[in-house]
């Protein structure tokens, strides 16, 4: 018997709403299934188990919200894989003098009492859309379940797989102030010729149907992946005072969504996938995570995160890192600029590539050798 | 006391002086009845509630016995088994515990293992409770322990008209009863209606009504329950004070109405918190009334220290009325 447990799927996560179990008792599971859909600030995750068994008790039902480490589910004749990389230490970080009760894990449970509970229930009512509680200890009483039902209009509550953008807003600042508080930054940038770049992407897609058509983007982050090989310092996490490097690279892949609100879910093992399936797999991310239909190990996995402003963007990019992680690396807007080649001055397309890099685990003298391993891997794009 | 004004039909009492009639009513009603104790036929009783009893009665029915509870326990037990109505009295419930052996094993245990052959109509008065300045050894609040033995009922008479009625029906019930009189009440004087005969020794009472919280207490905590609750009506919160009155067989129903109705309780026991009756009463409104909470339930108990002998640090040690109104406010207005 092994628990499956509520993953964190953020630095910035506390707790989640179970919305879908798309398991039964009885059923079989094995490493990398789909179990389970979690509401979050990012929105409606799809959470994989990595254990095989057979599923013998839910124990967490749907529409209930609990803290991250909760036991949900409990496998029968568990054979664990290893769990992807967890980054529940960087909770920890986030919250320094974490106010711990003695009872532990149903603390930060919704604090409401049984009568205001009921009464909730009758008025077919959601409690969690009470923010502030008058009773001990700031719990929900039945007091405020009746002001908040008679009070004015009863909010809609947002549909059940889907984004709430304030709530995202509020994930991206908490988990931004801490990296910005924490994380002693370094900046480089370098400027890259992408003549060779753009001239060989013009040659593969004009052979290609539009559905094979790469963007330039996909360069960029196949670069930055293998220059991680060169410069596996970069690649990892920071944890507990000490620099964990990963042993794959899977790049957090910045997504902006519309309406406001950014998500970076892992591309795993980026330096080993084919520039195609590079391309096919950003497409296949954006998509989800704009539909908000992505998967806990795609929020848990990055080691590092590549954002690219692309076509519309600035002409540069300094990022913030996303803690634990130890570096970003940024692409700007690709322009056309005066440069000199061969000591004539030519037009050229150029990209301006910046890194911003905990400087707790490496100092410039590191992210300069990588942002030339990334320029010079850019020249031989056919080689990526 | 917070009884109505007296009127032409009301009966004006001190708790002792109830005590006296309800025994004088005993021996003159029924004359099986006699009385056993401690210093209760010459010297009165130290609590003065027998003095001149032994005049009236005789040295037949008011016995002074030697000072061994567990023989003169036992004594009641066996005249009890006889066909007597005996009504003894241990001076306080400190020294009951020299009689438990009597109490547990022979009292409540007899009529149950003859295959109730045999009835134990025993009666045992004892005095219980702090605020005296008597020090540890006579300030315990015992009760709560008692109530804990199956085969007894265990009453915590804390009004005038309780103590002048509980032991007719104590006598009446053919199983050992204990009477609890806090050793705070005896000088207090209370009125009832003049045509009451007898009360109730089956249910709790509501002694006030109110609707925010329920202050759910016995004997010698009442007034200071009530002293709360009138503190709390300056305030604008309405607190209901229920007298549990029997500790043991409890009645639930009577606290479960209450607290379904403020959604919030205080339990005030002079007994030490842990393992205490108010742990009961608090396990039973968890049990039976969870789902009508709109608080964690509270508790006022003593301090778990053997009560002090300075009067500041008694005070500090046991429920008083300020500490309820501190608790029951948090309860209602949390801050």
């Amino acid at each position: 018997m092994s628990d499956f447990k509520m993953p964190a799927l953020g630095a910035d996560m506390e707790a989640g709403t179970l919305v879908e179990w798309l398991v039964r008792p009885g059923d079989r599971v094995k490493s990398g299934d789909v179990v389970a859909v979690v509401e979050t600030q990012k929105g409606a995750i799809e959470v994989e188990i990595f254990q095989q068994g057979v599923v013998s008790n839910i124990l967490v039902p749907v529409g209930e919200r609990v803290p991250v480490g909760t036991v949900l589910a409990q496998i029968d004749g568990a054979r664990g894989a290893a769990p992807p990389p967890s980054i529940e230490p960087a909770i920890a970080a986030l919250k320094p003098a974490p106010l711990r009760p003695i009872v532990a894990a149903p603390s930060s449970r919704l604090k409401i009492t049984p009568a205001a509970r009921r009464r909730a229930t009758a008025l077919s009512l959601d409690p969690t859309m009470i923010v502030k509680g008058t009773g001990v200890e700031g719990s929900i009483r039945l007091a405020d379940v009746e002001t908040y039902a008679s009070g004015a209009k009863l909010a809609q509550r947002p549909a059940k797989k889907g984004l709430d953008l304030s709530q995202m807003r509020q994930a991206i600042a908490a988990a931004m102030s801490h990296s910005k508080r924490e994380i002693p930054h370094y900046y480089l940038t370098e400027m890259v010729d992408l003549h060779a770049a753009s001239t060989w992407i013009e040659q593969y897609n004009a052979e290609k149907s539009p559905v094979e058509r790469i963007l330039p983007a996909v360069l960029f982050l196949k670069a930055a992946a293998l220059a991680l090989r060169e410069q596996p310092q970069l690649n990892g996490a920071y944890e507990n005072g000490a620099f964990t490097p990963a042993s794959d690279v899977h790049v957090g892949w910045a997504i902006a969504l519309r309406g406001g609100g950014l998500i970076a879910p892992a591309i795993r093992d980026t330096d080993r996938k084919s520039l195609a399936e590079l391309m096919a797999a950003m497409r296949d991310l954006v998509e989800r995570a704009r539909r908000g239909n992505l998967r806990s190990s795609e929020l848990t996995s990055p080691t590092i995160t590549v954002t690219s402003v692309g076509d519309r963007g600035a002409e540069s990019v300094t990022g913030i890192i996303y803690p634990p992680q130890v570096a970003i690396v940024g692409f700007g807007r690709a322009v056309a600029r005066p440069w000199v080649v061969d000591g004539r001055i030519e037009s050229c397309p150029l990209v301006t590539v910046s890194l911003a890099a905990d400087h707790r685990v490496t100092d410039g003298h590191v992210g300069g050798l990588y942002l030339a391993a990334v320029a010079r891997l850019l020249q031989e794009p056919e080689k990526l | 006391m917070n009884a109505p004004q007296a009127t032409a039909a009301s009966t004006r009492l001190t708790y002792r002086e109830a005590c006296k009639q309800a025994l004088r009513e005993a021996l003159l009603s029924d004359p099986r009845v006699f009385l056993m104790g401690e210093d209760i036929g010459r010297y009165g009783g130290c609590y003065a509630v027998t003095k001149g009893l032994l005049e009236e009665f005789g040295e037949e029915r008011i016995r002074d016995t030697p000072l061994s509870e567990s023989a003169f326990v036992g004594a009641g037990v066996g005249a009890a088994m006889a066909g007597m109505r005996p009504i003894v009295e241990i001076m306080t419930v400190n020294f009951s515990l020299l009689a438990l052996d009597q109490i547990l094993n022979n009292a409540v245990t007899i009529p149950h293992m003859s295959g109730g052959q045999f009835a134990i109509p025993l009666v045992i008065r004892m005095a219980t409770g702090g605020g005296r300045r008597v020090a540890a050894q006579h300030s315990r609040s015992l009760e709560g322990w008692y109530a804990h033995i199956p085969g007894l009922r265990v009453l915590t008479p804390a009004t005038v008209e309780d103590a002048r009625f509980m032991l007719k029906g104590a006598l009446a019930d053919p199983n050992p009863v204990i009477i609890f009189e806090h050793v705070m009440l005896y000088n207090m004087e209370g009125d009832f209606p003049s045509d009451m005969k007898e009360v109730d020794i089956a249910r709790a009472k509501v002694r006030r009504a109110g609707r925010d919280v329920s202050l759910i207490t016995y004997g010698g905590s009442l007034f200071k329950a009530l002293q709360a609750a009138d503190a709390l009506a300056a305030e604008g919160i309405d607190a209901e004070v229920v007298d549990l009155r029997v500790l043991r067989p409890l009645d639930t129903k009577t606290i479960l109405n209450s607290v379904a109705r403020t959604r919030r309780c205080v339990i005030i026991d002079e007994g030490w918190r842990s393992g205490s009756i108010s742990a009961e009463v608090g396990m039973r409104l968890a049990e039976e009334a969870f789902f009508e909470l709109d608080a964690p339930l509270r508790r006022v108990c003593s301090r778990e220290a053997p009560i002090p002998y300075a009067a500041h640090l008694e005070d500090a040690c046991l429920p008083q009325a300020a500490t309820i109104v501190i608790v029951a406010r948090e309860l209602v207005r949390p801050s």
